[in-house]
């Protein structure tokens, strides 16, 4: 059911203005009615949550006794009542792991909820969390993702054999042949940190059972998405219309983390069903900062198949997704949002994909403002930005290299992705020309001038919004789906009604957080009625007991504008048409003369006029007037899903979003030697978001995610010690940027309407919270330049991680100085040994062939400013080193010996600074492998005296393993890009036996 | 003496004009005796942990924050909050700004920003953009990314200092 239905027909007078929002006048009053405003049932008790102190351990005993004496308690609810009455809610992959509202038997997470204080206040539940006694036997934690998914790890679900609980592979084209064929290939891995775009209310939930019908009612500042509703229904062991969900007027905001209130949902339901009574619940700051969600940590690996002029002609994803300690529906959607669309904004035809969620004793993760896209871009625009390192020419033309062609919307890409319209040429030479790119390199240039650190980072991103229900079932695989029954859509409704007087109300099933629905759905049934934007009242409010919804309802992936709206504008058209076919025939003229406007029904000709609500009000006052097609009353819902988003294929391409919007940012920022900050000079943010319905919001949308996106590529992260315990439970440790750190950015539009949505609209909200963390990122590894490893750039990009990245740089050694005394010792310092391997993708005699070659040794050689030769194999070479916070300039001998070619060879070097000496040596074995790759296998010794040695050995140590890790894996990543030259003392040889011959 | 942190104690302040009177007590925060007690939910509250702004009231003519003080502190004195503010039928120019300059969304921090803005302007009538950032920085705003909460006290203290100039 896809009806195309333009604005055409109607005078516009509301849709497209800046329109000042109908919400605000209460919200500004202190009127506003959130969850925690609105009145409880005579007799409500309040809750208060007993939580694990621990990552990882089995409950052994559970007494609350002493609670239950202590004043104003009424009831204690355990894991034993919830075993009771509900059941471990589903997951979305098949694996025996259960998640049950309170932990049955083992914590899995810091905060984990184990029992639920019930009493007459809040305080006094709180009084009694302490006598609630609980023994635990503590097991080993696993915290890290990529530490979690070895088989040797312990395993958080005993019935799974592995944390990592679903594997999935996809290919597109032929990546294989392109990455053979490739002139060059870059590979890049990356780790995207856990945060949230904490909202500023926490969750808020009031329980109530109804032991006469079996059900339950609770209201909940749930902002969807209402498939959770079914969920929630099969946790609590009822038929849906037995649990009756509700939600206040107001929201205190969400972005995507009220989502993960559903578990709550059901743990108040069967707290109210304990004590007899309705239970009222209002999470505090530490409860929702440890334990209410979080968005997905992830760790990549991508690699590019480029040309010399940096065209792409494939990618490489290795996903490993860290979902925490339960996978907690919808996930893994995160991984599956951006599916289809993994190629960005390039038409990149050839694609291979890994992906593997894996679980660790951290907090669940869900929905978080831009879910999915920060993670992808992240990796896939810090490649674009290497690529054009790596190449020495202009990000941008890399970038301009890649871009779907303006004439080819709507555009197939390689995952299934339909991008809908768009033209990203034109919306780059846009944002150039009026976002003053020119300025800002001009900017660069003279900070750079003044020595002073100075970078600027691009990013373009698709941004894609109204999700299909579809991809969540891209973690199963096609059999698995078929067996399960396919799914699809994105169902949106919404009822308009005409009281007997003439008044217009609508109704959506949004569950806005604060984004001004009420406000836009007035402006499109304004226009389509003719009636003043004041005359009609819009309720957001849902009850799923009352309301009509869908499994889609609810506020997420930027839904509104392209689907809600659009099922605002085909109810109030139903509404129209009906009262059109009454008008015609009253006045016996045709339907295209009849108009809408200013409150009244009239014809062109001027001839017959009566008001809206003389008009709308016969449906009501006298039905008996109205032609026989006319049922009386006046109250129309509609239903909307767009036939694009269809089902998975059987070449698991998914059109996983209805719409993309077009993203093109680009930011200035310097960094303050002294301490490291990041100060954004300048951030253009160019948004296509097809139609605007309300600039204002739009642009209000826009700053909001890029405020938090700030936070994010600069500040906020949630901690985890290696015990699994929570390092961020307050608003002083997770740092939310304040006025102080947020600065204006420069917003652009332009509007190529989406052609699959009724008014040509697309989603706006999430867009920079997925182009903007990395576009800062890009800028600072700008401002940074070679001397930090590409993957080393990690967000947040707190100001002691930018000065440790930067190091105390040693000056250069000044002319004259030590030319003569590089035969050094390190004598009395500490000495450090180790041996470790790796794999490089090339045959032994080609790596043994490029550690001669004088270009590789020096990009081998991390922080090497020049590489001289000295005589056959012999090098001085000028090297910063860095080890904590110390950066040392050595100016050292490498030397290569005891070549055994293809199978071993020594490669030692020595050097001195004016921070200490160093000396060591490596010997390396070449093995070949599987594949005509090559094991290279090391073990080395360094020694080290003077001033560096002092950082101690804990820290040398592992710096130095960093660093001859480094050598080695930059190795690689040099085999499997550049082709292999011949050694320069070779060359040498070659040309001079050339001329001899010559001679 | 000693003092139990449930003995109750009868609170009387004056709220927004009038006296009012509940109970509350010893360990009660004067946000939740303000929205519980005495019905004024408009204030809200974030953090429980005097970081986030949103509780903010004045008390005696200075911006504070409601989840740092207990309400028995609040005895005797003159506490304002986001419902004083405005007519009876009307927004007051500090709130129409807000609305002219999209300056909330959710509206959850709005009310403790304007009691700080609402104070402030009256300590600073022509204050620098820069003053104004310094003040909101005591406040967290997980919805506009303040450009429109700077705009408006910007403007409202530009339109008050032209009236100012008229008058005179
Ligand atoms: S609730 Fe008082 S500062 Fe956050
Ligand atoms: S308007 Fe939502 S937190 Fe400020």
């Amino acid at each position: 059911m896809n009806s195309q239905v333009s604005l055409h027909d109607e005078p516009r007078t509301y849709i497209g203005k800046r329109q000042s929002r109908v919400e605000d006048e209460a919200l500004l009053r202190g009127l506003g009615r959130y969850a925690d405003d609105l009145a409880i049932p005579p007799g409500t008790l309040h809750a208060a949550v007993v939580r694990s102190p621990h990552a990882h351990a089995r409950i052994t005993r559970l007494v609350v006794d002493e609670a239950l004496k202590r004043p104003g308690v009424r009831g204690v609810l355990t894991g034993e009542d919830v075993k009771l009455w509900a059941s471990p809610f589903p997951v979305g992959v098949r694996q025996s792991m259960e998640h049950w509202c309170l932990a049955v038997d083992k914590v899995r997470h810091v905060g984990e909820p184990v029992a639920v204080v019930i009493a007459e206040d809040r305080y006094l539940a709180e009084d009694a969390l302490e006598a609630v006694e609980v023994d635990y036997e503590l097991l080993t934690p696993v915290v890290d993702p990529e530490a979690a998914a070895d088989d040797e790890a312990p395993t958080l679900h005993e019935d799974v054999a592995s944390n990592v609980v679903n594997d999935r592979h996809f290919r597109y084209g032929e990546p294989d042949t392109a990455f053979e064929t490739a002139q060059r290939t870059l590979s890049l891995k990356v780790r995207y940190p856990r945060n949230a775009c904490t909202p500023i209310e926490c969750y808020v939930v009031v329980g109530q059972y109804d032991p006469a019908e079996g059900g339950y009612d609770v209201m909940a500042n749930f902002q969807g998405p209402y498939a959770l509703h079914s969920v929630m229904s099969r946790a609590l062991q009822v038929p849906a219309n037995r649990l009756r969900l509700r939600t206040p007027p107001d929201s205190g905001g969400s972005f995507g983390i009220k989502q993960g209130a559903f578990p709550y949902v059901v743990m108040m339901a069967l707290a109210a069903r304990k004590v007899g009574a309705p239970v009222k619940w209002v999470e505090d700051r530490l409860e929702h900062l440890q334990a209410a969600s979080s968005a997905t940590n992830r760790v990549t690996t991508i690699e590019a198949a480029f040309d010399d002029q940096g065209q792409v002609s494939a990618l490489r994803f290795d996903q490993l997704d860290d979902c925490g300690a339960y996978l907690r529906a919808p996930e893994p959607a995160t991984t599956y949002r951006m599916h289809g669309n993994l190629t960005g904004a390039y038409a990149i035809r050839h694609l291979e994909v890994r992906n593997r969620i894996v679980l660790t004793n951290k907090t669940p993760t869900g929905l978080n403002r831009g879910f999915g896209g920060p993670q992808v871009y992240f990796a896939l625009e810090r490649l674009m930005q290497r690529i054009a390192v790596e190449l020495e020419i202009d990000p941008l033309d890399v970038i301009r290299r890649n871009l779907v062609p303006s004439d080819a919307f709507p555009y197939r890409c390689a995952a299934g992705a339909l991008l809908d319209s768009g033209d990203y040429q034109r919306g780059i030479e846009l944002g150039i020309e009026q976002g003053g790119l020119d300025e800002l390199l001009a900017r660069r240039d003279a900070a750079r001038r003044e020595g002073r650190r100075y970078g600027i980072g691009y990013t373009v991103a698709v941004e894609p919004s109204i999700s299909n229900m579809g991809y969540i079932t891209m973690a199963q695989t096609p059999e698995e789906r078929r067996r399960a029954g396919l799914k699809n859509g994105a169902v949106s409704t919404a009822t308009v009604s005409v009281d007997p007087m003439g008044g217009v109300s609508v109704h959506v099933s949004s569950t806005p957080q604060g984004q001004g629905h009420r406000t836009v759905a007035a402006q499109v049934v304004a226009d389509v009625l003719g009636v003043s934007l004041e005359s009609i009242r819009v309720d957001v409010e849902l009850d799923t007991g009352k309301d009509a919804w869908s499994i889609a309802s609810g506020n997420y992936s930027s839904r509104f504008a392209g689907a809600v709206a659009g099922a605002v504008h085909k109810a109030a058209l139903k509404i129209h048409s009906r009262l059109v076919s009454i008008a015609t025939q009253q006045w016996k003229v045709s339907a295209e003369d009849i108009l809408f406007s200013e409150g009244r029904v009239y014809t062109q000709d001027g001839a017959h006029s009566i008001s809206f609500h003389r008009l709308a009000g016969a449906t009501h006052w006298a039905p008996g007037t109205l032609p026989e097609s006319e049922t009386g009353g006046l109250r129309e819902t509609a239903f909307w899903t767009p036939a694009e988003l269809t089902a998975p294929d059987e070449d698991e391409r998914i059109n996983s979003s209805l719409c993309y919007g077009f993203i093109f940012d680009y930011c200035g920022v310097a960094i303050d030697a002294l301490t490291g900050r990041v100060e954004i000079d300048r951030y253009v943010t160019l948004h296509d978001a097809g139609r605007m319905l309300n600039p204002q919001l739009v642009d209000g949308q826009v700053r909001g995610a890029f405020a938090q996106a700030v936070g994010a590529a600069l500040y906020e992260a949630f901690h985890y010690g290696p015990d699994g315990s929570f390092f961020s439970g307050t608003l002083a440790d997770y740092l939310i940027p304040t006025t102080m750190e947020v600065p204006d950015p420069r917003i652009l539009h332009m509007e190529t309407p989406s052609p699959f949505t009724p008014l040509g609209a697309k989603g706006v909200g999430e867009g920079n919270n997925m182009s903007t963390p990395v576009c800062i990122a890009n800028a600072v590894a700008d401002a940074l330049g070679d001397t930090v490893e590409p993957g080393d750039i990690e967000l947040p990009l707190t100001p002691s991680k930018v000065r440790t990245l930067m190091g105390i740089e040693e000056p250069p050694r000044p002319e004259g100085v030590g030319e003569d005394s590089t035969e050094t010792t390190a004598g009395g310092g500490s000495t450090l040994a180790a041996s470790d391997d790796v794999e490089i993708p090339a045959s032994p005699q080609r790596v043994f062939d490029s550690i001669l070659d004088p270009d590789t040794l020096q990009a081998m050689i991390p922080g090497c400013h020049s590489l001289e030769l000295t005589g056959e194999n012999a090098y001085r070479a000028d090297v910063t080193v860095g080890v904590g916070m110390i950066r040392a300039r050595f100016d050292a001998r490498v030397e290569l010996t005891d070549l055994d070619p293809p199978r071993s060879l020594r490669l030692s070097g020595a050097g001195r600074s004016g921070m200490g000496d160093a000396e060591g040596a490596a010997r390396i074995h070449l093995t070949e492998i599987e594949g005509g790759h090559t094991r290279l296998d090391y073990d080395y010794e360094v020694t080290i005296g003077g001033k560096i040695a002092s950082v101690g050995g804990r820290m040398l140590s592992s710096a130095s393993k960093m660093l001859i890790g480094q050598i080695f894996s930059r190795l690689s990543h040099q085999m499997s890009g550049a082709k292999v030259k011949r050694s320069l003392w070779q060359r040498i040889k070659h040309r001079l036996i050339d001329r001899g011959g010559d001679a | 003496m000693y003092i139990r942190h449930d003995d109750r104690h009868q609170v009387t302040l004056t709220l927004n004009g009038s006296e009012r009177s509940a109970h509350a007590e010893s360990r009660t925060q004067l946000c939740d005796f303000l929205r519980h007690q005495l019905g004024v939910t408009g204030t809200h509250v974030g953090c429980e942990h005097g970081v986030c702004g949103a509780c903010t009231v004045i008390v005696d003519g200075r911006a504070t924050r409601s989840c740092l003080m207990l309400a028995v502190q609040a005895e005797g004195r003159r506490v304002e909050t986001v419902e004083s503010l405005g007519e009876m039928e009307g927004l007051d120019d500090l709130q129409r700004a807000f609305r002219d300059h999209h300056a909330l969304q959710c509206g959850f921090c709005t009310a403790g920003i304007l009691m700080s803005c609402h104070e402030f302007l009256r300590r600073i009538p022509d204050p620098s953009e820069g003053e104004v950032r310094d003040m909101l920085s005591g406040h967290l705003c997980r919805c506009t990314g303040y450009t429109g909460i700077v705009q408006a006290v910007l403007a409202v203290a530009r339109r008050r200092q032209n009236h100012r100039e008229e008058e005179q």
